[in-house]
């Protein structure tokens, strides 16, 4: 035995929040912002009315990038939380495509309706669609969990066949594809502030991350340290309804950056929820500045919808996961 | 104490849980025995209020625990059932720690990470308190889950087959933890076995379950014979006198 010594202080689950690494991480992506906000087409330091399109055009859109990407990174991670399962997330398990049902619906029956009425029916239609998708899982135990997101992809596709029905009959066809195609060349000042909603839907996820966590343990975890499962996906199905439903009014489809974000942060980090979500968030923030910059620059004057530059790399993250999935057993 | 009264499970047609009269008295190590599909886990899973009843009572320490607020009663009884597969990556001190959710919601005190560090040390996991779960072998696994109960701090713990899986050395050294937990913590702490010598050998009293019912209840001593085992099991039990006390031969 060794003479008795003071007992190292143990190191805490609670590290401190900002590290020097997240602080890089953080000068990283504000470059790129910087960079998003300086690049387009028109010369806004030259022409006159220079400084009045930077706060009508660049502003908005690198504050929709921000709020955006944060946004869907975070539903995706706590999606996967609630549902246990990794492959998880608003696009691929329908709350995306039950969102456009909504919005096209709301279209459809009140053609003036303001930007807040449309946002509404996509979160309510996305609200009823996760629910859908989450008691299914409750009632069916899937033997893969691959299975989930290929179940989810599946409803997915009824509900936006549905939609394109719909549009067909309607002459809605072009707002619908429009629509689909998420784009951030549309987030103007004016139009893009209700985006502001997702920042309160951050911080939500932030109060109750220790919550969250519980919840992906298990029904029976949950209810041993005394937790209400049910409320916790049922107040984490609404946040991600918000999300969802507001960030595809104003944006669109922003395909699989819930997946790829919070399974590369968790390779890194783990698992930690409150720990994370700095991360998470600066790192959605990161990919879609990114891929949107790409689809600006690739053809300009023109642009390509940053849906198909996110959809591109998403596919093949989300393929290595698979792979990885699989080599791990 | 835990006590269960006309307690009662109907699974439609033939299969019932119950009537199940019990007193399972405080302190030391309870086990519940019984062939497959006695009910054992069954019972466990009910008196941890992860599965509702169909009639009858359940009270642990004087607590109805299906009219307790769960979050009270994960004060007084912490449960863990045999199957535990995360895909949350969570290392071993960020799940011990959890077992303090209903003492801090998710908001750890420095008495917290105390009572966290203390869970840890008692169950040999210091050395792998910052290695990720799926990093573990099974056993080392088990500890793990079996310090985040006893982190909950509760005076009632209840495991559903902590042996599952785990092999002869890992298998003693988790009952030999279990037994110190119930006398050095003063723990009351409810297992479900499936090894009957391991019952007979560490536990204070066995819990015999067939059909759905208690069929006896008593000392190791009790339990531990030729009539009670072979009709409890259902084969033929021999009961021999063996180095440290009794041991069923059953094949």
């Amino acid at each position: 035995m060794t003479p008795a010594t003071p007992a190292p202080s143990r190191a805490r689950n609670k590290g401190r929040l900002f590290d020097w690494k997240l602080l890089v991480g953080v000068a990283v992506v504000g470059a790129l912002l910087a960079l998003s906000l300086a690049t387009g087409v028109y010369d806004v330091r030259g022409a006159d009315d220079g400084g009045e399109m930077f706060a009508i055009t660049r502003i908005p859109r690198t504050v929709g990038l921000v709020l955006a990407g944060a946004a869907m990174a975070m539903s995706g991670l706590v999606m996967q939380l609630l549902t246990q399962n990794r492959f998880v997330e608003p696009t691929t398990t329908g709350t995306t495509e039950w969102a456009g049902l909504g919005l096209l619906t709301v279209m459809i029956l009140m053609p003036g309706a303001s930007i807040g009425t449309r946002m509404a029916g996509a979160v309510l239609a996305a609200f009823v669609g996760t629910m859908v998708f989450f008691l299914f899982l409750r009632r069916v135990t899937l033997r893969s969990s691959l299975i989930v997101p290929i179940v989810g992809i599946m409803l997915g596709a009824v509900v936006s066949s549905v939609s394109t029905f719909v549009a067909l009959r309607t002459d809605m066809l072009q707002n619908l594809g429009v629509w689909f195609a998420g784009s951030f060349t549309s987030v103007l000042r004016g139009q893009y502030e209700p985006l502001w909603i997702v920042a309160v839907v951050a911080v939500a996820v932030f109060v109750v991350a220790d919550r969250f966590t519980v919840a992906g343990l298990g029904e029976e975890i949950s209810t041993n340290v005394g937790l209400n499962y049910n409320r916790v996906i049922l107040l984490g199905t609404t946040l991600i309804a918000v999300a969802t439903g507001v960030v595809t009014v104003v944006v669109g489809n922003l395909p699989f950056l819930g997946l790829i974000v919070p399974n590369v942060v968790s390779m890194f980090r783990g698992d930690d929820l409150r720990g994370n979500l700095p991360w998470v968030c600066l790192l959605g923030i990161g990919i879609v500045t990114v891929c949107d910059l790409v689809g600006r620059t690739i053809i300009m004057p023109f642009e390509v919808p940053v849906s198909l530059i996110l959809g591109v790399v998403g596919a093949f993250v989300f393929i290595l996961l698979l792979l990885r999935q699989r080599r791990r057993g | 104490m835990i006590t269960l009264e006309g307690v009662r499970k109907d699974y439609g047609g033939e299969v019932t849980i119950g009537p199940v009269d019990l007193e399972i008295p405080r302190g030391g190590v309870t086990a519940l025995v019984g062939p497959n599909g006695a009910g054992k886990s069954t019972l466990l899973t009910m008196v941890g209020r992860l599965l509702g009843l169909d009639a009858g009572t359940i009270e642990v320490a004087g607590y109805d625990v299906t009219r307790t607020p769960s979050k009270d009663l994960a004060k007084v009884v912490s449960v863990l059932r045999q199957e535990n597969h995360f895909v949350t990556r969570l290392t071993v001190r960020q799940l011990v720690a959890f077992g303090r959710f209903p003492h801090s919601r998710g908001r750890l005190t420095a008495a917290d990470e105390e009572f966290v560090s203390r869970s840890i040390d008692f169950l040999d996991l210091t050395d792998l308190e910052h290695r990720y779960l799926d990093q573990l072998s099974g056993g080392q696994r088990q500890r793990a889950y079996v310090a985040m109960v006893l982190c909950q701090d509760t005076e009632y713990v209840l495991l559903d087959e902590p042996l599952n899986n785990l092999d002869m050395r890992h298998s003693v050294q988790m009952m030999k933890h279990l037994r110190r937990a119930a006398a050095e913590l003063d723990r009351t702490i409810v297992i479900v076995l499936h090894d009957i010598n391991f019952a007979g050998h560490y536990a204070d009293h066995i819990c015999a379950v067939k059909d759905g019912t208690v069929v006896e209840f008593g000392p190791p001593e009790r339990i531990m014979t030729d009539e009670v085992l072979t009709k409890v099991f259902d084969t033929p039990v021999t009961v021999i006198e063996g180095p440290n006390g009794p041991l069923a031969v059953y094949y």
